[in-house]
């Protein structure tokens, strides 16, 4: 790894690397789009299956052949990945409407997942569902991982992950609990309010960084509670209240008579 | 202070005073002062059991605070960091909390026998007014008044008092002249007009580097963009310092979306939808960086001014008065985003001679 | 000990014969130490937990200090750059990044105890920051301030603002992106200033931000010339403490003439002494289990990044609200050509600058508008100066509303609100929070007297009913014994100013009577309202009034009939 991150800098890595990138999206989706990780075969028994889930569940709103209403986006080309993220974080269906769609229990298990994904993805051609390969943080390189992040993520999501605000009451959800393909498929397809991050932009390899970090923030950290990693105001805070409240009880003590 | 009148009450000769009439003059309108409460003796004064428990007490913190001094020592030499975050933190505890209770022990044990086992009658001193008084008020003004006579500068010689006073204010320049005019480099301010985009300029992913094919930036893309330059380059401060003003950020819209693909001036600075601005706030700087996809709001996460990237970066909301300045783009022969020129504005927040 | 060095002093021709005592009189027969042990060893000091809090801020100053030695060791201070080879923390490994930061993880994850002493350096900060700002509110809401104390006051308002700067300057040591952009924030506010302003942004940074220079200059500032300045009016604070003698509470016995309370030999010393250790426990066992400023999180300065919750340390977090809610739209003139940005100007520059002023001036106004020159060592019920103790509130209410606007994207995430909504609350309420935060708080003061009268007049509530023959039920009310009574009725209620008439006896203009009339308006603003205390003869006649109450038992005959506000003055 540590060889890896020395040559990355070399003059020449940076089309090195596009070339990898290239030809590991390419192979990958060659080698995978016809079968995802979690559904073994994509059968045309799936897409069926998947079909009258979305009709009983998701036309309402989607529109009966996923092509979106007002307001409402067209579901056609969004890929695997963008059906397998909102419906096993629990995002899709909605109950209410909201500023943003919001993490929920699933109400799909993961073959019903995945057949709707199957027929989301027969609709038009987009991200499939990472492998597992793929979204092993143990593969990744966390250093590299953290400087894409605080780049790319952290403005919304806070420096290690801890979530944040956005504009009119919508906000960047914490990462701590998301799955690392989650955390994969939600940069692969950009979900509501967040841009999307394609191959070129962050490539798969660099994704697996990403990943390789965030797992690495869930040790805590290496000095005592995090305290919600939020920053100085969360620290202002508990310096009063532990702090100043335990000091000025002190006082108390040491300013009254003893009986 | 040695010289007031009064007689001193001293360490010696303090007065406990008993519940009585206070010394303030009594008026007719006036309630009495009741004087300083009766003394209430504690438990420890009266019972010679509870003095022993006490004394007993504070014999166990000092001997806790001994512990944890030697807690602290055996932890640091047997709980070394192993640099992980479970070993570091493992260890931090355990000095800490060792360091903790050696001092918590020493504290709780002096106030405790403080509390309890050292006297706890009040006194009462006197306060003298501040004021010098009498005599020494007398003598100190003859002392001044003397010591200005002896100057001999009391009412005359005013052009050396001139000389004395121009000498004594002019002096720390021979200092701060040389501190000053050194402390800020080449006082070059037109730099802040200027950023490393040039003509022809390709625009590379942060914090990679690798130049970007506009057929890459796919829509709702957003790329944090810095200006292709060499590796060594990129170890370099003047790097740091150029990048500063050099991060631009960079969406690709719905053609529909985009309000205009005209600049304010009225001129084509960008690539089929492609738009690139200054990352650096028009506010005090921050770089504004969270875009939201659906609304095309970016919004800094330093002061929550937020722009919108469909109308030319205009500002919706916050503090900041200025649209983000954009950077003019187009691609090269080979499909690679670069830069039209620099931005046509200075990037960042606003300075007294921005326009000048 | 204290015993034999005492006795070396009283009886100096006799030869000692313990131990310290031959220290004690060595050391004596060449420093006259003696002549000091006199002077402060049974200097007698009040006790009450409220004096505390400035021992509270002088000790983690202490604790600041030892643990900045400790670090000092540690940290290189410059902003060379190189690749960090340390294996931990795994995602710092092999980055670019300045030795400054570098030098910041080693000491954090190689040197043991580092991390420890780091946390606590910070924890310390926080706490000297709030502990001065919980101890100005003691002085400022009891009228410690008062003659002879006002130099002592702005000697105070000089630490505190010199914390701001330690605080500040040891902050954006570690060269990361989170202190990176609070330079960058504070370059942009320097540059906003009209005229000079990109001159000072180029003199603090030794060219563009950031170049090279800052941390170095920082170090400097941040471990010698602020810590050098503070040390200095630290002593000249307590020396002047010292020589003015503490302040105490009112109470039986106590007098703008004297001083009640412990001696510093033992009690004092030995109190003193545990609370330093107590601070320092509290402290180390905070630096021990919570974390602070992990700069790790943040990586090493990049000018790209920012994270959200893009806060500085509390204390600064009432400039980062005035930022943010100062609307921008409109608010950049052109005048000539020359840019002035009022939408930074008013809230970095105008804005602190009026909380400060009001802060620097206001014991000389009070002192001016209560016409009054005495000296005050007894403190002030705050209740007993609606007018200061609502102004007090308001001015906290201020600070605090804008720290929260600072806060506000927190705000938003916790509370599950519209950051924008939120925004434009504190707009408002910054305002409005003040004035009626001065309105409550001065009605409860007045109030609260009004029940002191009651109480001094009527007596406590017993809670024992009884019933006369002729059927009317009474409860009967114990009398306040005379240290109940001399607490509540041992205070001044100032008149407004009295002003010379508009002209004199030939009818002549005077001179300055329109400045006094305005100060005469300021007057009636703060002692309008007031409630006097209550007079023995009062008392009497409440007496006297209730005399028909009086109970066959004869014990004790006070009652409560109805509110005798007779003395109340004039209420709109």
């Amino acid at each position: 790894m540590k060889a890896l991150a020395a040559r990355r800098h070399h003059r020449l890595a940076p089309v090195v690397l596009l070339l990898l990138a290239l030809l590991t999206t390419g192979g990958i989706y060659a080698a995978l789009a016809p079968s995802t990780a979690n559904a073994e075969t994509v059968s045309t028994a799936d897409i069926e299956t998947g079909k009258k889930l979305f009709q009983a569940n998701c036309a309402t709103c989607h529109g009966a052949n996923a092509e979106g209403t007002d307001g409402v986006p067209s579901l056609v080309g969004v890929g695997a990945a963008a059906v397998d993220f909102q419906v096993s974080t629990g995002r899709m269906p909605m109950q209410m409407s909201g500023p943003q769609a919001q993490a929920k229990p699933r109400q799909f298990g993961d073959e019903d997942t995945a057949a709707l994904a199957a027929y989301v993805a027969s609709l038009g051609a987009g991200p499939a569902i990472p492998t597992d390969d793929q979204v092993d943080a143990a593969q990744g390189d966390a250093a590299n991982g953290m400087a894409l992040f605080r780049t790319n993520c952290a403005m919304c999501h806070n420096a290690v992950g801890a979530g944040g605000a956005l504009s009119e009451g919508k906000f960047a959800p914490s990462l701590w609990e998301t799955s690392e393909r989650n955390i994969y498929q939600a940069m692969l397809t950009g979900p509501q309010s967040m841009p999307v991050f394609n191959d070129a932009n962050i490539t798969p390899d660099e994704k697996r960084d990403i990943v390789a970090f965030l797992v690495e923030q869930r040790e805590g950290s290496a000095g005592g509670n995090a305290l919600g990693s939020l920053g100085p105001v969360s620290e202002g805070l508990w310096a009063f209240a532990i702090g100043l409240g335990l000091l000025i009880g002190a006082a108390v003590w040491i300013g009254a008579k003893s009986s | 202070m040695s010289e007031n009148q009064n007689p001193r009450t001293d360490a010696s000769n303090e007065v406990t005073v008993a519940p009585e009439a206070g010394n303030a003059v009594v008026h007719a309108d006036r309630f009495p002062d009741p004087g300083v409460p009766e003394h209430k003796h504690r438990l420890t004064d009266t019972d010679p059991k509870a003095a022993k428990r006490a004394e007993r007490t504070v014999t166990l913190l000092f001997v806790l605070s001994i512990l944890g001094t030697v807690g602290s020592i055996v932890a640091y030499v047997l709980v070394p960091p192993d640099g992980t975050t479970a070993g570091v933190r493992l260890s931090t505890l355990l000095i800490g909390l060792g360091l903790a209770l050696s001092l918590l022990g020493i504290g709780v044990a002096g106030i405790h026998w403080a509390k309890t086992l050292m006297g706890d009658r009040e006194f009462v001193q006197e306060r003298h007014t501040l004021a010098t008084q009498g005599e020494a008020r007398e003598t100190a003004i003859r002392d001044m008044n003397e010591g200005l006579e002896d100057s001999g500068v009391i009412g005359r010689r005013g052009v050396l008092k001139g000389a004395f006073f121009g000498a004594l204010a002019l002096f720390p320049l021979a200092i701060a002249v040389p501190l000053i005019g050194s402390v800020g480099g080449d006082w070059n301010i037109s730099k802040f007009k200027h950023t490393m985009w040039q003509r022809g300029t390709r625009l590379a992913i942060d914090p990679s580097g690798r130049p970007i094919k506009a057929a890459d930036v796919t829509v709702g893309s957003v790329f944090h963009v810095v200006p292709e330059t060499t590796e060594e380059f990129r170890e370099t401060h003047e790097w740091i310092t150029e990048k500063s003003k050099a991060v631009v950020l960079m969406v690709r819209l719905n053609p529909e979306d985009l309000r205009t693909d005209q600049s304010p001036e009225g001129e084509t600075w960008s690539h089929e939808g492609i738009v690139a601005y200054s990352k650096i706030c028009t506010h005090v700087g921050c770089p504004v960086a969270l875009y939201e996809q659906q609304t095309h709001h970016l919004l800094c996460p330093c002061h929550q001014s937020t722009f919108d990237i469909a109308d030319s970066a205009k500002v919706v909301f916050g503090p900041a008065n200025r649209r983000l300045p954009q950077l003019p783009i187009t691609v090269d022969d080979e499909g690679y985003l670069v830069a039209q020129d620099d931005f046509a504005e200075p990037i960042g927040p606003s300075f007294w001679e921005r326009l000048k | 000990m204290s015993t034999a060095t005492h006795d070396t002093q009283r009886e100096a021709p006799a030869k000692p014969t313990t131990t310290v005592g031959k220290a004690a009189d060595y050391l004596d027969q060449r420093t006259s130490i003696g002549v000091a042990v006199k002077e402060f060893a049974r200097k007698v000091f009040p006790d009450h937990w409220s004096f505390m809090l400035g021992e509270i801020a002088l000790f983690s100053f202490v604790v600041l200090i030892i643990s900045g030695f400790f670090l000092t060791m540690f940290f290189e201070p410059s902003m060379a750059l190189t690749r960090y080879e340390g294996e931990h923390p795994a995602s710092m490994h092999g980055e670019l990044m300045s030795v400054a930061f570098a030098s910041t993880l080693d000491m954090s994850f190689e040197v043991r105890g580092g991390l420890l002493m780091r946390q606590i350096h910070h924890w310390s900060a926080l706490i000297f920051m709030a502990s001065i700002v919980v101890h100005m509110m003691r002085v400022f809401f009891t009228g410690a301030f008062r003659k002879p104390r006002e130099i002592n006051w702005i000697v105070g308002l000089l630490l505190m603002i010199l914390g701001l700067a330690a605080g500040f300057t040891g902050y954006s040591l570690p060269d990361d992106v989170l202190s990176g952009n609070g330079l960058r924030i504070t370059d942009g506010v320097v540059k906003s200033i009209p005229l000079v302003g990109s001159f000072m942004s180029y003199m603090i940074f030794g060219g563009e931000f950031p170049g090279h220079h800052i941390v170095p200059r920082l170090f400097t500032l941040h471990i010698f010339v602020v810590p050098g300045i503070l040390l200095a009016l630290i002593a000249l604070h307590l020396f002047l403490m010292v020589l003015q003698k503490h302040t105490q509470y009112p109470g039986g016995g106590r007098t703008d003439k004297n001083v009640v309370g412990y001696p510093a030999l033992p009690v004092y010393v030995a109190k003193m002494t545990g609370n330093f250790f107590l601070v320092f426990g509290v402290l180390a066992l905070m630096g021990a289990t919570m974390s602070i400023n992990n700069v790790w999180n943040y990586g090493p300065f990049d000018p790209s990044p920012v994270s959200a919750g893009a806060q500085p340390d509390w204390y600064m977090l009432f400039l980062e609200g005035s930022l943010r809610l100062m609307p921008g739209q409109g608010t950049e003139w052109v005048i000539f050509g020359y840019t002035l940005p009022l939408n930074i100007l008013i809230p970095a520059v105008v804005v602190p600058g009026i909380l400060f002023t009001f802060l620097f001036v206001y014991p000389f106004v009070e002192a001016k508008v209560t016409g009054d020159d005495r000296e005050h060592h007894v403190l002030d019920r705050p209740r007993n100066k609606p007018a200061r103790t609502g102004l007090g509130v308001a001015f906290l209410t201020a600070f605090i509303i804008l720290a929260l606007a600072g806060s506000n994207d927190l705000i938003a995430t916790h509370f599950h609100l519209s950051i924008n909504a939120i925004t434009w609350v504190f707009r408002i309420l910054f305002f409005v929070g003040p004035v009626f935060a001065y309105a409550i708080t001065r009605r409860i003061c007045l109030g609260l007297q009004r029940k002191d009268r009651e109480l001094v007049l009527h007596g406590h509530e017993s809670g024992r009913i009884v019933r006369f023959a002729n059927g009317e039920y009474i409860e009967v009310h114990t009398p306040l014994d005379e240290q109940e009574r001399w607490l509540r009725v041992n205070y001044e209620a100032p008149a407004p100013l009295e002003i010379a008439p508009k002209t004199d006896a030939r009818g002549v203009k005077r001179k300055g009577y329109s400045s006094d009339k305005r100060w005469q308006r300021l007057s009636r603003f703060f002692y309008e309202d007031r409630v006097e205390p209550v007079t023995p003869a009062e008392l009497e006649a409440a007496h006297s009034h209730g005399e028909h109450d009086q109970l066959e038992d004869g014990e004790s005959g006070h009652q409560a009939v109805e509110a005798g506000a007779g003395a109340t003055s004039r209420e709109h």
